[in-house]
């Protein structure tokens, strides 16, 4: 994990210090809203439905134990004792005072955290691969690049005003986990034919009102120009991104109307330009950077062998964990997508991504006791310890039970990602939340039957529920002052991005919901061999499905 | 009835204008009329509320009700967390 | 046209040159001090820096982040004349605009002294090396360059 050095804290400390004053002037009256707003968005904070609202950075997904339980101690503290897990890997209280930020901030600073940039129109916390550093299927590392771009991107005085928020994501895999090419810029770290590590750019993806796939823009940017191409893809979007229409502010929009050619010819010449200025980091800092992100002290020689004969814990097994690269361990993944089974057999699901302060709490131990004291939030809402032995999975699953965090359903039609929705958020059209929750409590039963799908909820067109990327998506619209919602089907965020398209006409709250249950009838009816939901619905396209929903 | 709702400025509540202070309650909002926008302005001004605006809203049996859902879960709270609202008696029908 | 609050620039004055607009400028050859709008390409100017003391760029609106780069331009083709930001422009962009080369700034409305003080010493150190500002980065710092 990355520590700070004495200049990293006082970066964050200063950030602080910026943010209190900034706060008490505007408690004075020498701040005005108008002037006040981009600068609490900087930090973080929203002014929200019932409340502020403060979003926390958790850069590149990775947290320790003593800060996750600084993140359970906050929820406790400040706010009504719980925090929500989003789709950006970060943490948002929904209960916050504004006179209390400041110290919040002081808190999160005591354990090198932050919410630096965590909104605005500025880049943006930097998300990244929640197995890095923990899967066999990655080139290497990704997060040492993302904490060399958080640095970069961190006050940055150029791009402070950008036209629109810029999502920057890195991974190292070929099996894309979160969603890198849905981003502002997506970069993955490949080797060329000559062996060399480097960086290949996409750029221009998003959701959104305009869901676009980014496009490659430069295939190897090599590891000592990652900051400048990176300064150049910025600084031409900053000059000519749209600004005289929100809506058409975002990269993609400047990459689509420019042309991929014209912008990359652009690129490249602020490129060149940039090259000659020395604006980039030394290798070595690269290196000391990556020393932070060294395997962890596994032992060796330990068994794979598991005693699954218990089948809630062989279940468990079968769906949360992943394949780690060291022998004898493994990646768990803490659904936060609980349903559970009250006594008279009927169905009761939790909010997704959301948790207790004692939660937390109790992940931040088990993070210290059993995954060398790391824990990473991932994009769908739930949580990952990287690291645990084989030999201490019976132990951690008991724990996980005892605190209603063991759900066996990574991936499957329950663990829906969901965002705040009308609950919650003043730009939402409907609630997601509870349509999630009846739509997993309808098909909880069935969830292992029906197995991988991946089910995303949106309460407005702005899809921070990514239900563009769902093999069954959902948006919430306002129909006349009514809650309304569109199904969309055959979106994909992995390796085979792909976008959903619309069904049909909208559902209500109850209809949705039988909708939902009758795509996976027509799947079950239909299904080939070892086919996903995904797989069939590509085969059999859209038709069968309209035919049993509308028909 | 035109009430008005925004937050405070300091705590972030959700407040209502009861025709000389902000309540936490709905129940408590005054039918402002035509006077809502010049209240707004001095309590913006005064720093006591923050993002003050104005909604349509009924009288009924039950209390204030808000004409948009939108303002309905701001007076009674998330419908997926009624054990948060001030309202005890707060249910999800009753905020739709 | 705002006065100059805020002068970066060792024992000098603000420059009182008549401004003149970009689209003016290529004509007037006479000209040595221009306006420069967000939209306005900067680079424009990199022919003419020789005979150029003022360079005004506007901020309209304090959002519109533009300007920074503009200044940056200018500064990475070696104008070392004055380079003024004006407009709507708060006592928290003060250290953003110095970093981006900026040496004279002219808000619509004076800032609060006190408070321009403060903001400008808010970062001890900066994680970017923009050049034009002269500093140090932490990179550098750390690894002795
Ligand atoms: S998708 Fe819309 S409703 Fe949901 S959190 Fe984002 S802005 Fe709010």
């Amino acid at each position: 994990m990355y520590l700070y050095d004495h200049y990293d804290q006082a970066m964050v400390d200063a950030r602080v210090a910026e943010f209190r004053d900034q706060t008490r002037r505007r408690i004075e009256g020498t701040l005005s809203e108008e002037k006040f707003r981009p600068l609490r968005l900087q930090n973080g904070l929203y002014l929200q439905l019932h409340a502020y609202m403060l979003r926390v950075a958790v850069p590149y997904g990775t947290l320790s134990g003593s800060q996750m339980k600084m993140l359970g101690d906050i929820a406790d503290k400040y706010d009504r004792g719980y925090g929500h897990f989003t789709t950006r890997q970060n943490i948002q209280y929904n209960w916050i005072k504004l006179e209390d930020t400041p110290d919040i901030l002081a808190d999160l600073a005591s354990v090198e955290m932050h919410a630096i940039q965590t909104s605005g129109n500025c880049i943006r916390n930097i998300s990244a691969d929640q197995y890095a550093g923990a899967t066999a299927d990655e080139l290497i590392d990704p997060r040492p690049y993302a904490e060399l771009l958080r640095q970069w991107s961190s006050f940055h005085p150029e791009f402070l005003a950008l036209p629109r928020k810029f999502k920057i994501c890195v991974i190292a895999s070929d099996t894309d986990r979160a969603a890198m090419r849905l981003h502002d810029i997506g970069i993955q770290i490949v080797k060329n034919e000559a062996g060399e590590i480097g960086a290949a750019f996409y750029v221009g993806g998003g959701m959104g009102r305009t869901p676009i796939i980014a496009p490659l823009v430069k295939a190897f940017v090599p590891l000592d120009e990652l900051i400048t191409y990176s300064e150049a893809c910025l600084r031409v979007y900053n000059r000519y991104g749209r600004r005289d229409n929100k809506y058409k502010a975002r990269i993609k929009i400047l990459v689509h109307e420019l042309g991929l050619e014209e912008y990359s010819r652009q690129v490249e010449e602020e490129f060149a330009h940039l090259q000659t200025l020395n604006i980039e980091p030394p290798l070595a800092e690269l290196e000391r950077i990556k020393t932070f992100f060294a395997d962890p002290a596994y032992e060796t020689g330990l068994s794979d062998d598991l005693d699954l004969s218990n089948p809630a814990f062989a279940a468990w097994v079968k769906n949360n964990t992943a394949a780690h690269k060291t022998p004898g361990y493994a990646i768990v993944n803490i659904s936060l997508k609980p349903v559970k089974v009250l006594a008279d057999g009927t169905k009761e699901a939790g909010i997704p991504g959301d948790a207790t302060g004692e939660q937390i709490r109790i992940m931040a131990d088990l993070a210290k006791t059993y995954s060398f004291d790391e824990l990473r939030v991932t994009h769908t809402q739930n949580i990952v310890l990287p690291h645990v032995r084989k030999a201490d999975l019976f132990t951690v699953w008991e724990k996980l039970v005892a605190a209603e965090l063991a759900e066996a359903n990574l991936d499957k039609i329950t663990d829906i990602i969901a965002c705040p929705g009308l609950d919650y958020c003043t730009l939402a059209n409907a609630r997601s939340i509870p349509v999630a929750q009846k739509i997993a409590e309808r098909m909880a039963d069935k969830a292992e039957e029906i197995g991988e799908l991946k089910l995303k909820i949106s309460g407005c067109i702005n899809a921070c529920g990514h239900h563009h990327a769902g093999h069954i998506g959902i948006l919430g619209v306002d129909r006349k002052g009514l809650e309304n919602y569109q199904l969309l089907l055959g979106g994909c965020e992995g390796a085979d991005t792909s976008l959903g398209k619309i069904i049909g006409p909208g559902f209500d709250e109850d209809g949705i919901v039988g909708a939902v249950e009758k795509a996976t009838q027509v799947y079950l009816a239909n299904k080939e061999g070892e086919e996903r939901f995904l797989d069939t619905y590509r085969r059999i396209g859209m038709n069968p499905f309209k035919e049993a929903i509308y028909g | 009835m035109k009430i008005i709702t925004g937050n405070d400025l300091k705590s972030g509540a959700v407040t209502w204008w009861n025709g000389a202070a902000w309540s936490l309650h709905v129940n408590d909002a005054a039918d402002m009329g035509d006077e809502a926008a010049a209240v707004i302005a001095a309590e913006e001004a005064a720093r006591r509320v923050n993002g003050a605006y104005v909604i349509e809203a009924e009288q009924t049996a039950d209390g204030i009700r808000p004409a948009h859902i939108k303002e309905r879960i701001r007076a009674l709270g998330p419908t997926v967390r009624l054990d948060l609202s001030l309202d005890p008696t707060a249910t999800p029908d009753k905020v739709l | 046209m705002a006065d100059v609050q805020f002068l970066f620039r060792e024992g000098e004055e603000a420059v009182s040159a008549p401004t003149v607009a970009l689209s003016a400028f290529a004509e007037d050859t006479n000209a040595t001090a221009v306006v420069i709008e967000p939209g306005e390409d900067a680079r424009a100017l990199i022919p003419h820096l020789d005979r150029l003391s003022l360079v005004e760029v506007t901020f309209p609106a304090f959002t519109d982040g533009r300007g920074f780069s503009s200044a940056r331009i200018l500064r990475e083709a070696g104008y070392t004349g004055e380079l003024r930001a004006s407009g709507d422009i708060g006592v928290d962009m003060l250290s953003h605009l110095h970093r981006c080369g900026f040496d004279a700034i002219a808000p619509n409305a004076p800032l609060d002294l006190a408070q321009a003080e403060t903001a400008l010493k808010v970062w001890p150190q900066v994680y970017q090396a923009t050049v034009v500002d002269g500093r140090k980065p932490i990179w550098a710092l750390r690894h002795g360059l």
